[in-house]
């Protein structure tokens, strides 16, 4: 698979480019803050609907425009198909494939795999557990798009029944006694169980899929120092296996048991948006402990241990390496272009091309402020 | 930014569901350069609907009377009741010729986020026209998205213990969407398709 075409209308920096690409390596070379990394947040966006570096949308549309576009022409199997979105912060995306309007944007998640390594990658390993839960998610959107949906409907109901809580919760606070309406939590309770025990499944299968690919990545990275594990870590505690049915059961009866402390504080506590995806050097977490090099070691080994998965699934994702190349020592800088260097496409930024191995250079586009250009 | 009434314009416009900024420019200007006769048409149109249309108070559809077209209707069935959101979803079943029973328009859905509980919705209606007894099957008819779905499991915890048929829509509507946006065939089978739950 690989983009032949990008296109953005007021999308961040650009308020009109259009980037001609190819299959194989590319390198895209400018200045820092010249908008490269806009570039590839874009096509991000068009693989998972959501972006590596905010929660919202409102900061992808370009200063004083309403509504941003992106468009991508994809290349799989031979055939093009075209991927459109756009962006109205506040309001739901629209979105076309192959230029026919789509019900929904999520209709258009499977279109264009991507793996994307970033350099903010090293809060996988030493940020909070919902960087870690977010690289779960987006590979699992990415390795079955149907999770688009589950995710997007998990996260709705957590949010319709913080709100629930959070109102009885206030007016508790303000009206003493009486604890607001809460008629509806057991109905909430159900929804949150039925979606979550889906995308705990989801992620049970998925972290069994991928921890031989990260152990087998760290190897490849760290030159054979410590043995990498990923384990997933439920709320609901002990050895779970991704049988829905039986995930539900324990979802619902986990909130049973945290309910008054729920009302207590106006929080949903119970379910996968609260887990933790575990990661060990030998026998110590890597959060806490790693070095700073073992860190950027972990965090790459993730990375293509995701292109691992995709590709040993029949998927040949799009590889983009933004700006990672700088954070690296020469070791693992060599290492990592020897694991990467048979991508079907491969999108490298950096602000100095000699940081790049010379391996990877393929074509060569230069960024500059709101365009892109091909030299040589 | 434009000057004065054009702009209270554009930003009305913009108001409205489905209408971005710049359909909203767009439909203020024409607006401007179209023919007085015209504009005025569309001034008494929006006007009349606030003055003359009521909801049924049977159903609470839009109706222009005491009671909507439907519900007058004496051919159709009162053993079935179909539960739905809003006025436009009444007319998406209506297309599919599907359904000859009755509705009940709830307005709205159970919406933690803006402040819509059961309270807000006509629930204690409807509770009080499944007891009058005679409704055997009960649709839940809800959009197939978050909200929908909540306020069909709340429904169907509260009417089942009443001995009615509760079913819902067979799936194969757009999950996450909007009944309205359903073609009619696709909203059809899930009619016929419908399930007890
Ligand atoms: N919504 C926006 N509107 C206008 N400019 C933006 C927007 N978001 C980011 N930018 C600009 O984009 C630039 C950063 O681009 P980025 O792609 O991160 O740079 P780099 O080439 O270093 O990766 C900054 O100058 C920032 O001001
Ligand atoms: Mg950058
Ligand atoms: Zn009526």
């Amino acid at each position: 698979m690989y983009v032949r075409r990008l296109e953005l209308v007021d999308f961040r920096s650009y308020p009109r480019v259009a980037v001609d690409l190819e299959p194989g390596g590319s390198v895209l070379v400018g200045p820092n803050g010249v908008g490269k990394t806009n570039l590839v947040e874009a096509l991000g966006y068009a693989a998972t609907l959501g972006s590596h570096r905010v929660a919202t949308d409102a900061p992808l549309v370009r200063a004083g425009a309403a509504s941003a576009v992106i468009r991508c022409a994809i290349v799989h199997d031979g055939r093009e198909l075209l991927v459109e979105l756009e962006i109205v912060p506040g309001k739901a995306n629209r979105a076309r494939l192959g230029r026919s309007p789509v019900r929904r944007a999520r209709d258009v998640l499977g279109a264009l795999r991507l793996v994307q390594f970033a350099p903010e990658d090293m809060e996988l390993v030493r940020g909070d557990p919902a960087e870690r839960r977010r690289y779960l998610d987006d590979l699992l959107v990415t390795r079955q798009p149907r999770f688009g949906g589950v995710r997007t409907d998990y996260d709705r109901v957590v949010k319709q029944r913080n709100a629930l809580l959070r109102t009885a919760y206030l007016s508790r606070k303000v009206g003493g006694s009486r604890g607001g309406d809460l008629s509806t939590l057991d109905v909430w309770d159900t929804h949150l169980a039925r979606h979550g025990a889906e995308l705990l499944a989801g992620r049970l299968e998925l972290v069994d899929a991928l921890a031989p690919h990260v152990a087998k990545a760290y190897d490849a990275v760290a030159a054979g120092k410590g043995a990498a594990g990923i384990a997933y870590r439920s709320g609901l505690g002990g050895a779970l296996t991704p049988d829905r049915p039986a995930l539900e059961a324990a979802l619902l009866a986990a909130l049973a048991e945290a309910r008054s402390g729920e009302i207590d504080r106006g929080v949903t506590l119970v379910g996968p948006h609260r887990d933790e995806l575990l990661l060990t050097l030998g026998p110590l977490p890597a959060k806490g402990y790693a070095s700073h090099g073992e860190s950027w070691s972990y965090a790459l080994a993730l990375r293509l241990a995701a292109y691992d998965l995709l590709r040993a699934d029949g998927i040949e994702p799009v590889l983009v390496l933004d700006d990672v190349f700088a954070e690296l020592d020469v070791g693992r800088r060599e290492r990592l272009a020897e694991l990467v260097g048979g991508a079907g496409q491969l999108l490298v930024t950096c602000a100095v091309a000699a940081d790049v191995p010379a391996g990877l250079v393929g074509a060569r586009y230069e960024v500059t402020e709101g365009d892109v250009r091909r030299a040589g | 930014m434009y000057e004065g009434a054009i702009q209270d314009l554009i930003d009305e416009l913009g108001r409205l569901p489905g209408v971005g900024p710049k359909s909203a420019q767009r439909i203020a200007f024409h607006v401007l350069s179209a023919d007085p006769a015209d504009v005025n048409r569309l001034a008494t149109a929006l006007r009349k609907v606030k003055d003359l249309v009521r909801f049924c108070t049977t159903c609470y559809n839009v109706a222009e009377s005491e009671q909507c077209r439907i519900c007058r209707d004496a051919r159709r069935s009162d053993e079935v009741l179909c539960v739905v959101e809003e006025p436009k979803d009444v007319v998406a079943i209506e297309r599919t010729g599907e359904f000859r029973g009755r509705y009940h328009v709830l307005g709205g859905a159970i919406n933690p986020l803006e402040g819509v509980g059961p309270d807000n919705l006509r629930i204690r209606e409807l509770m009080a026209r499944l007891g009058a007894g005679v409704t055997k099957e009960l649709i839940l008819a809800t959009d197939p998205n978050t909200e929908g779905e909540a306020t069909a499991t709340y429904l169907a915890l509260m009417v089942k213990p009443m001995g009615i048929q509760v079913t819902r829509l067979a799936s194969g509507l757009p999950v996450g969407g909007d009944l309205e946006y359903a073609d009619e065939i696709t909203l059809g089978r899930a009619f016929e398709g419908r399930r007890a739950i």
